[in-house]
């Protein structure tokens, strides 16, 4: 089993909403597309579905070309960032509304609902209404929906974007666990790398219409292909400067930090990307950089502390574990991890590959 | 928790009670005065206690136009909602129609109520009137001066024509307001046109059409100025509704006590119908 685009292409008048689009899904996989809003995340998903045609290109299903197919022909479920529900029926009339068109008998769907309903812990409300419900578990009726008839495809829009911190996460913990075992193809959208981080599976990085790369989400995060996908997968943003070679010496561009590295690329001018937590108010790993500081504002979370600072022409931000307390204005030193920085060359291909 | 006791707000809710009496309670309590009396002009009062009241109640007369009354509202919900609702389904939901449907819908909302008798009182008028004359010269003997039938075929028509738009504005704007979503996951269920009318458009208009059946309700239960320039109540009593009748009572002939209690029992049904729909719509709200 397979999804794949080819050339899909999708235009609304005259604007570009998806350019041109080669993507291959595998089966047994769960795929994340991870970009920020108006990216092209849920209009690619419809596409998948069979919701929206694409202007050009082709979709193929299991080796068929799916392309005109109406989606109710095509077996896939879809779950929203809004809880959409059936109002008037119950959780278990809501939870067996996909199977009721398909004409299986009543005892069969009894059971079929009765196990999803028992793996999102809906077994307790069965009888409620929707709007007698949270919203986490309005949002599990509906992922119920999805799951208890056996798609081949299960597209996932954003379904935690409208839930509060704890049963986001909550969630998110199940959500692989709920696919492990299912002949079938998991798409899911989001905004949040963390949430591409936690669920595994594949990535791909969406920006404006475009998918900038696709892979297994580790290597994805770790060797993004160029400065755009590094950029989509990084939050807090990537701190990004220019940079000098020569010899053993780099040295960024709008200040006299410089260090030291046997990376065997060649002379010249070149881009890097340090992730936020790689540059801490402490040293970290065996080959750390100082870079002073001027903060302009810290956040504490507790467990973690973001500082944006300045250091010439630069505005970065740093992520440091505990609670490393700073005042607005403060001059500090910090330390850059320079075996995670990424090396970017002037077309913002990635040129260090470890 | 020690919380000091404060009257002051009281002294801030003085305007509206003052309002309140004026526009409502001043002018009840002289109909409920009237109610219990026989008066002579000059001010001259005699009670009478519930006498006036026991006479509404027994009489034919008010049986007739309370029945009426009954028949027209529920001939009226019955074509207005489906109809409405109907229009609104079909209404353009983007582009230019939209300004377009909305305004052409707004306008007879927008007309005087005895403007809009007087409009279909010449209108229907069977021989130089364009509905009139046209019925007429297909072949139909319609007079709705002389003849009930035509009477309560041309009443029902104008309040079509003048109220069906504010059912279609009602509708339309609760079916605006349900995400695109819904329509996509019904989509992907394989549901059918009258599915998702009956499963997902209809409950989720369900405040709204309340808000439509009880407006529509009171409104042409308490229905007065458009028969009343388009009929005045005739031919004969055909087209005597509740109002009308009650106007004819206290200002024709002048029988003020018994006006009066018929007003406060007219009042009563309309607040004791308005009650008992309403409960039995919300009843599966406000759980959540």
């Amino acid at each position: 089993m397979s999804l794949e685009l080819k050339d899909v292409e999708k235009k609304v008048g005259i604007e570009t909403h998806i350019h041109s689009t080669n993507l291959k899904l595998e089966k047994n996989t769960i795929n994340v597309l991870l970009g920020s809003t108006l990216a092209g995340k849920t209009t690619l998903m419809q596409i998948m579905a069979g919701l929206d045609k694409p202007t050009t290109g082709e979709i193929w299903f299991n080796g068929e070309n799916v392309t005109g197919k109406e989606v109710q022909k095509r077996n896939c479920s879809m779950v929203y960032q809004q809880f959409i529900n059936y109002p008037n029926f119950t959780v278990f009339e809501n939870i067996a509304s996909p199977l009721k068109i398909t004409g299986i008998k009543t005892e069969e769907i009894k059971e079929r609902v009765g196990k999803v309903a028992e793996l999102l812990k809906l077994s307790a409300m069965l009888n409620k209404k929707p709007d007698e419900l949270s919203g986490g578990q309005q949002q599990r009726t509906a992922l119920a929906r999805a799951l208890v008839k056996d798609s081949d495809l299960i597209l996932l829009d954003e379904p935690l974007a409208n839930l509060d911190f704890k049963l986001r996460e909550e969630l998110r913990e199940e959500l692989p666990k709920l696919f492990e075992d299912r002949d079938c193809i998991v798409v899911y959208a989001t905004t949040e790398p963390q949430d591409a981080l936690m669920i595994g599976g594949n990535t791909a990085t969406l920006l404006e219409g475009k998918v900038v790369q696709y892979g297994k989400t580790l290597d994805v995060y770790s060797k993004p292909e160029n400065l755009i996908s590094a950029r989509v997968f990084s939050d807090p943003p990537m701190n990004i400067a220019e940079i000098n070679k020569s010899g053993e010496i780099f040295k960024i561009e709008d200040n006299n930090v410089e260090w030291k590295s046997n990376l065997k690329i060649k002379d010249g001018k070149y881009k890097i990307g340090i992730r936020p937590h790689n540059i801490t108010t402490y040293k970290e790993g065996n080959n750390s950089v100082e870079i002073n500081g001027k903060v302009l504002i810290s956040e504490l979370s507790g467990s973690e502390s973001l500082i944006h600072f300045t250091n010439g022409n630069l505005n970065w931000v740093s992520l440091s574990n505990g609670i490393q307390s700073k005042n607005i204005g403060e001059d500090t030193k910090l330390y850059m991890n320079i075996d995670e920085f990424l090396y970017f060359d002037q077309n913002n291909r990635l040129v260090n590959h470890g | 928790m020690n919380k000091t006791l404060n009257q002051k707000a009281w002294f801030f809710v003085i305007p509206v009670f003052v309002l309140v009496a004026f526009n409502a309670a001043v002018p009840l309590m002289t109909v409920v005065n009237y109610s219990f009396q026989e008066t002579f002009g000059s001010n001259v009062f005699a009670w009478e206690g519930t006498r006036w009241f026991k006479e509404i109640l027994h009489s034919e007369r008010f049986h007739a136009s309370l029945g009426r009354q009954v028949i027209f509202t529920f001939i009226i919900l019955l074509i207005q909602l489906p109809l409405g609702i109907g229009i609104a389904l079909t209404m353009p939901k983007k582009g230019w129609g939209v300004p377009v449907c909305l305004i052409l819908m707004s306008m007879p909302l927008l007309i005087p109520w005895n403007v809009v008798g007087a409009m279909w009182n010449i209108f229907a008028l069977p021989d130089i009137g364009f509905l009139g004359n046209s019925l007429n010269s297909i072949g139909f003997d319609y007079n709705f001066t002389q003849q009930s039938g035509d009477a309560w075929f041309t009443t029902i028509l104008m309040d079509v024509w003048h109220w069906t738009s504010l059912v279609v504005l009602l509708s339309y704007a609760g079916l605006n307001s349900i995400q695109p979503a819904y329509y996509q996951a019904a989509e992907i269920d394989g549901a059918s046109r009258w599915d998702i009318f009956r499963y997902i458009e209809l409950p989720k208009m369900k405040k709204v059409l309340t808000l439509a059946i009880l407006l529509r309700f009171m409104d042409s239960f308490m229905i007065y100025t458009e028969p009343f320039v388009l009929t005045g109540g005739g031919p004969g009593n055909a087209t005597n509704f509740l109002s009308l009748d009650l106007v004819k009572m206290a200002l024709g002939q002048f029988d003020l006590g018994p006006a009066a209690a018929m007003s406060l029992i007219y009042f009563l049904i309309v607040l004791l119908i308005c009650w008992i729909f309403y409960t039995i719509m919300m009843k599966d709200e406000g759980r959540a």
